[in-house]
């Protein structure tokens, strides 16, 4: 039996401005514990919107989402906030990392939220990641001084800090060159495939795509049809 | 809860700029506060305690001047009368049983002190020079009591007017004008014509020209001896209360217990103290305008940082911060700015009341005053800090919800 981490039932959204729009028909999804998604489709199509409600960051839909075994659908804002820090990491196309502090300070926040870990133990856990995303020597630095492609490894370290069951990506490498897009999908890969992290990515770069476990394409707010990468 | 303030905390100083400008106005505001009040009250209490030194809390007399019944309306009570310009009737205004009189007002509970007295208009004669003036006689060791006269003396003691048979305590401005010294003796004359000499043995000093300038204490038997009237001539009686405040409620009691006038220092000096609810009046409308203009000082910079921090309010919440936590982010700051800015307003409104207390004011013939009397109660200074700390919660309060309500999707997609 695999394992899955993170499974929806029907999920349906709509848009009611400027006009009532279906934008996600009747999504199922099954995602298991490693593995590596694509989601990929048209702007428009619903894929950033469906992310969003996987994220449990929008609650205005239809339907049932349920990740690691919790069922989330009806849950409150501040239930939802908590489960974030304890089970999701997020990168961003554009890395929002917090300007006014350090690379290592915004790795940290996270789990300061989580209160789990004394102080030291947070600050060594997060130098250990920015180790494995090799930013380490930019621990001290102030994030707005770090390249593009330095913060956006920052911003992994931050979404991995609290051992997440999931990392959601949107559009990780979107605003990166083709350098360090192919660092950061190296190092997604690399957390997938050692560390069995389950990710899960928006993205409209077909290299990307293709180099992941399973691609979902997305047309008119419903899935496509599954393909092998 | 660790990690918001840190992060309120890096807001603050990572624009120091801007905390300082918010902060300012809190100061600002504060200090001025301080300032003013500081002075008013000086001012007040200054004006209220040179009014205890020349009024009782409550004075009992014999008001001849009060409005009687007409002869006809005691004669024909149904009938319509009216008598045009009535005038006092021929009577002294001496009070009958004063002595008996204190004896019952001194058992009340409420009151420390009672002394009968009686006055007289006179004039010093200096030289071909009349000048016009008043004598009180007393039992001077109850008017200490009442007017803590020891501490008044400017020369001379009370014991010297007591063991001396036609001794006075003379105000120092009228011993200026008289060009007279403790031992000198001067010549006075009653508006009937009577005349005496009599000896200097003290001066005194007041705090305002209006008495020291013509009062004269004196003895009662000298006092009595000048209006050629008996010993149980007495013409008025003062009284202090334990709690000043309550004379205007025991006054009219008086008055219906003795049949005499009994006037309260309140009413005695109304005049004098509506400048006392006048400025109260003005220094809390102004101190309370530039509180209200920090505040909205405070609302400004926050609602500015939190319009340029909406990527960061995002991802926070993106990261698991609930909106109560991005709430007390803001909260935070605004408080600390608030009480940080409001401590340095205490310490600002202090130096200037301390300058203020320092700087030279001439009170001229009125009061005796170098200068500007300032109250340095703590009262202010902790009402100051509440009050800082309570307009910088409401302005910063808005502002901040509206931080917590912000959609992350909304900020994030929308780039």
């Amino acid at each position: 039996m695999i394992d899955v981490v993170l499974r929806t039932r029907n999920v349906n959204k709509f848009f009611y401005e400027p006009e009532k729009f279906q934008v996600l028909k009747a999504i199922d999804l099954d995602v298991s514990r490693g593995e590596f998604l694509s989601l990929m489709g048209k702007s428009g199509c619903g894929k950033s919107t469906l992310m969003y409600v996987l994220s449990t960051m929008d609650t205005d839909y239809e339907g049932e989402l349920e990740i690691a075994g919790e069922r989330l659908t009806g849950r409150n804002q501040n239930y939802l906030a908590g489960f974030r820090n304890r089970h999701i990491g997020f990168i961003f196309q554009f890395h929002y990392l917090l300007p006014e502090f350090t690379s290592l300070q915004n790795v940290m926040l996270p789990a300061l939220k989580l209160g789990k870990y004394s102080h030291e133990e947070i600050e060594s856990r997060a130098y250990e990641k920015l180790k494995i995303l090799g930013v380490e020597d930019q621990a001290r630095k102030l994030s707005a001084k770090l390249s593009g492609g330095q913060q956006q490894r920052v911003a992994i370290a931050r979404a991995l800090i609290n051992d997440p069951d999931i990392i959601m990506g949107d559009e990780p490498t979107g605003n990166l060159d083709s350098y360090n897009s192919n660092v950061v999908f190296d190092i997604l890969h690399e957390l997938t495939h050692t560390y069995h992290q389950t990710i899960i990515a928006v993205t409209h770069d077909e290299d990307f795509a293709k180099r992941s476990d399973r691609i979902i394409e997305m047309s008119d707010g419903m899935i496509l049809r599954p393909r092998q990468a | 809860m660790k990690p918001v303030i840190e992060i309120a905390w890096t807001h603050i100083v990572s624009k120091p700029k801007q905390t300082i400008v918010a902060m300012l106005g809190v100061t600002f505001g504060i200090g001025m506060y301080i300032a003013l009040i500081s002075l008013m009250t000086g001012l007040n209490q200054f004006t209220e305690e040179v009014t205890m030194t020349s009024s009782p809390d409550i004075h009992i007399f014999n008001d001849i001047t009060q409005d009687r019944k007409t002869i006809l309306e005691e004669i024909n009570p149904a009938a319509l009368t009216y008598v045009h310009h009535q005038k006092p009737k021929q009577e002294t205004s001496k009070i009958r049983n004063a002595l008996q009189i204190a004896d019952v007002i001194r058992k009340d509970p409420r009151i420390s002190g009672v002394a009968p007295t009686l006055s007289s208009q006179v004039f010093y004669n200096y030289g071909p020079v009349q000048l016009n003036g008043l004598i009180l006689g007393v039992e001077i060791l109850e008017e200490d009591k009442l007017f803590d006269l020891r501490s008044k003396m400017k020369a001379g003691s009370l014991d010297d007017l007591r063991i001396s048979t036609d001794g006075i305590l003379v105000g120092t401005g009228l011993a200026k004008k008289l060009n007279a010294a403790v031992g000198d003796r001067v010549v006075i004359t009653t508006p009937q014509g009577y005349t005496l000499t009599l000896k200097i043995v003290g001066m005194f000093q007041m705090g305002i020209g209006a008495v020291d300038n013509i009062r004269a204490y004196a003895n009662i038997s000298t006092v009595q001896t000048i209006l050629q009237q008996d010993q149980t001539y007495i013409t008025d009686i003062n009284i202090k209360m334990k709690d000043r405040h309550t004379a205007k409620a025991i006054a009219p009691e008086y008055q219906a217990m003795f049949g005499y006038k009994a006037e309260d220092w309140e009413t005695a000096n109304a005049t004098f103290l509506t400048g006392v609810s006048i400025r109260n009046i003005i220094t809390w409308s102004v101190s309370i305008t530039l509180l209200i203009v920090a505040g909205f000082g405070i609302y400004n910079i926050l609602t500015m940082t939190i319009y340029n921090k909406m990527k960061d309010i995002a991802i926070l919440k993106a990261m698991g911060f609930a909106g109560n936590d991005v709430r007390m982010i803001f909260m935070i700051q605004s408080l600390v700015i608030g009480f940080t800015g409001g401590l340095m307003g205490l310490v600002i409104g202090y130096i200037l009341s301390w300058l203020i207390s320092k700087a030279p004011f001439e009170g001229g013939d009125i009061v005796s005053l170098e200068h500007f009397p300032v109250n340095f109660d703590p009262k202010f200074y902790l009402i100051g800090i509440v009050f800082g700390v309570i307009t910088t919660a409401l302005a910063g309060y808005t502002p901040s919800r509206k931080a917590a309500r912000v959609d992350p999707i909304e900020i994030i997609r929308g780039q």
